[in-house]
């Protein structure tokens, strides 16, 4: 699988903070979710690709051309949806949406009508000639997947593209985007905070903690088989107990409400887990065979507990 | 089969090479403002002088009985001078454009583009330096074509040859400066409004700060805090106007040429798509 994006010992620092640190990835094509918590260093990854930062250190080439020395050719094949609200000023939306084209090298008329067309396709088309100062949040959303999408690119940025919708707008925003990479042919990075964006609408993930790469393959292969997860909740000690099962071999991070994941690393499945309960004499209030989550992979590369 | 597809496209056409962003912004830049009516009442109104000084000189060069209203060097120069009023107007109308950008978050959009920071910031100066040579240097050559129209012959023009470069030089000057100025404000500030005080306050209260300075001090050279008086020293020296300058020519030249680049520096500075505070 060829790579769209890579990455070789990025150091990015603002001021006296580094936000990348010896970062070396390689994004497939398709469909790559870029996920960590937030000030993990996604959007300083995105904007140096972009060069709209300058590395202190290191190597990135995107769609095979270096970025250091061929900005411009990179930004004419790749689409960029900031995660911040961002527009020009007194503009409707099919102008802001065919200028964006034209200043990606769209001729005028091309520009205008491809507007027209990516309006419609990512659902502003009633509301296309009205100004985006009046848009709300969900449609600002659009109408800046629209603008990254109008000069057909090979390679899409989405920095965080759910932010502020409502939960209708974010699963449409999240079809979208699916059917970008799935059925159009558009290669994608999408960053994201919200674990479940990632799982529908990607295929590869690279987890980013603190500047750094914390893991990175296709999602299905992180999470592994299924049936080594479990759900559980107990009545007793559980601290003392997340201890006894991680002395026991197991790995352990709680989630909300009580229940704790557990990650069986073998074949000893819930007739284990009951064992150390009993042991440890606490009751077992549920144990339910789960399928391991990206949740689960994004907590243990970062090191939850 | 729909009869138009809705969905997405690839495209297939034609790619325009890199380098024509500028003229891109700029056009645009160029047309919002034209669809303010004020804007273009202001335009309009800033070829008044330009009106009457051409009735003064078709009188002039039609009736003896007004030979004394007859053009000279100094005629072109106080009609320059007479602009500086528009010039004022028109920077204030269109040197927001930064300011607005960088309000709406849309600077990291341009620079995700394929276009340079230079490109956009000579796409946000176009507009500025084309309306404000339309109202210097564009009416003060024209007044020179109706001279020689109006007179019948290029006598005029021969005898004083030199001012078509004077009337370039002092407006492309004029213009530069004030449109390097308000751009630079401009990308300090997220209002337009800001924008559109700091500049006045520079016109206005440096010019102000001057009379001060000199009425306690008795010098003259505190000219060289007033951009406009500068503008006047070499102006006048451009037009071969016998005067007595506060200031040496070459040092209200200095003045300026360092304005321009303080103006220019602050653009790189701060027209970029992160804004890194340290």
């Amino acid at each position: 699988m060829t790579s769209v994006v890579e990455l070789e010992s990025v150091n990015v620092r603002y001021a006296k903070n580094w936000a990348l640190r010896d970062v070396t990835a390689s994004f497939p094509s398709g469909a790559v979710g870029l996920l960590g918590p937030n000030g993990a260093g996604k959007s300083t990854l995105i904007k140096s690709v972009l060069g709209l930062v300058a590395p202190e250190r290191g190597q990135m080439r995107v769609l095979g051309l270096d970025v250091s020395r061929s900005p411009l050719q990179i930004r004419s094949r790749i689409g960029y949806m900031p995660e911040s609200d961002a527009h020009f000023p007194q503009m409707n939306a099919v102008s802001f949406v065919a200028y964006c084209g034209e200043l990606s090298g769209l001729p005028r008329a091309d520009a205008m009508q491809r507007a027209h067309e990516v309006l419609y396709y990512v659902g502003l088309g009633e509301a296309r000639y009205r100004t985006i100062d009046q848009y709300s949040t969900g449609m600002k959303q659009r109408i800046k997947l629209a603008q990254a999408l109008v000069h057909d690119p090979d390679l899409l940025f989405l920095d965080e593209p759910t932010n502020g919708m409502d939960p209708k707008g974010r699963d449409e925003m999240l079809e979208l985007i699916r059917d970008i990479a799935h059925n159009k042919g558009l290669n994608l990075i999408l960053s994201s905070h919200l674990l479940p964006d990632v799982e529908f609408a990607c295929d590869h993930v690279v987890v980013m903690d603190k500047g750094t790469i914390a893991t990175a393959g296709p999602i299905e292969g992180l999470k592994g088989p299924g049936g080594r997860v479990f759900e559980m909740r107990i009545k007793g000690d559980s601290d003392r107990f997340v201890g006894v099962l991680r002395s026991a071999g197991l790995e352990c991070h709680a989630t909300d409400e009580d229940i704790m994941r557990v990650f069986v690393p073998d074949d000893r499945g819930a007739p284990f887990l009951f064992q150390l309960a009993s042991q440890e004499q606490v009751q077992v209030r549920h144990l339910r065979a789960s399928v391991p989550t990206l949740e689960d992979v994004f907590a243990k590369a970062v090191g939850e507990k | 089969m729909p009869i138009h597809d809705q969905g997405y496209r690839r495209y297939g056409g034609k790619r325009a090479p890199h380098g024509r962003a500028w003229w891109i912004i700029a056009r645009t830049h160029m047309f919002a403002a034209l669809k303010f009516k004020s804007f273009i009442i202001l335009l309009l109104a800033s070829w008044l002088p330009f009106v009457a000084r051409g009735v003064q000189i078709y009188l002039s060069s039609s009736f003896q009985q007004v030979a004394m209203l007859a053009a000279t060097a100094q005629t072109f120069r106080d009609f320059l001078d007479q602009q500086g009023l528009f010039v004022f107007l028109v920077t204030i109308a269109l040197g927001g454009a930064i300011a607005d950008d960088r309000r709406a978050n849309a600077l990291q959009l341009y620079l995700s583009k394929p276009l340079t920071r230079t490109e956009y910031i000579i796409g946000r100066l176009a507009p500025v330096l084309a309306c404000l040579l339309g109202v210097t240097f564009l009416p003060a050559i024209l007044l020179l074509l109706l001279q020689v129209a109006f007179s019948g012959s290029t006598a005029f023009l021969s005898q004083n040859v030199f001012l078509v470069p004077a009337i370039t030089l002092v407006s492309l000057t004029q213009s530069l400066l004030s449109a390097c100025t308000i751009l630079a404000l401009s990308s300090l500030s997220k209002s337009r409004r800001f924008v559109s005080v700091m500049y006045a306050g520079i016109i206005f209260f440096t010019a102000a700060m001057y009379q001060v300075l000199r009425a306690i001090t008795g010098s003259r050279a505190w000219a060289a805090i007033s951009p406009g008086d500068m503008m006047d020293v070499v102006a006048d020296a451009v037009f071969r106007i016998r005067s007595t300058p506060p200031v040496p020519v070459f040092v209200a030249a200095l003045v300026i040429a360092v304005l321009i680049a303080v103006s220019i520096w602050i653009l790189e500075r701060k027209v970029r798509p992160v804004e890194i505070v340290a």
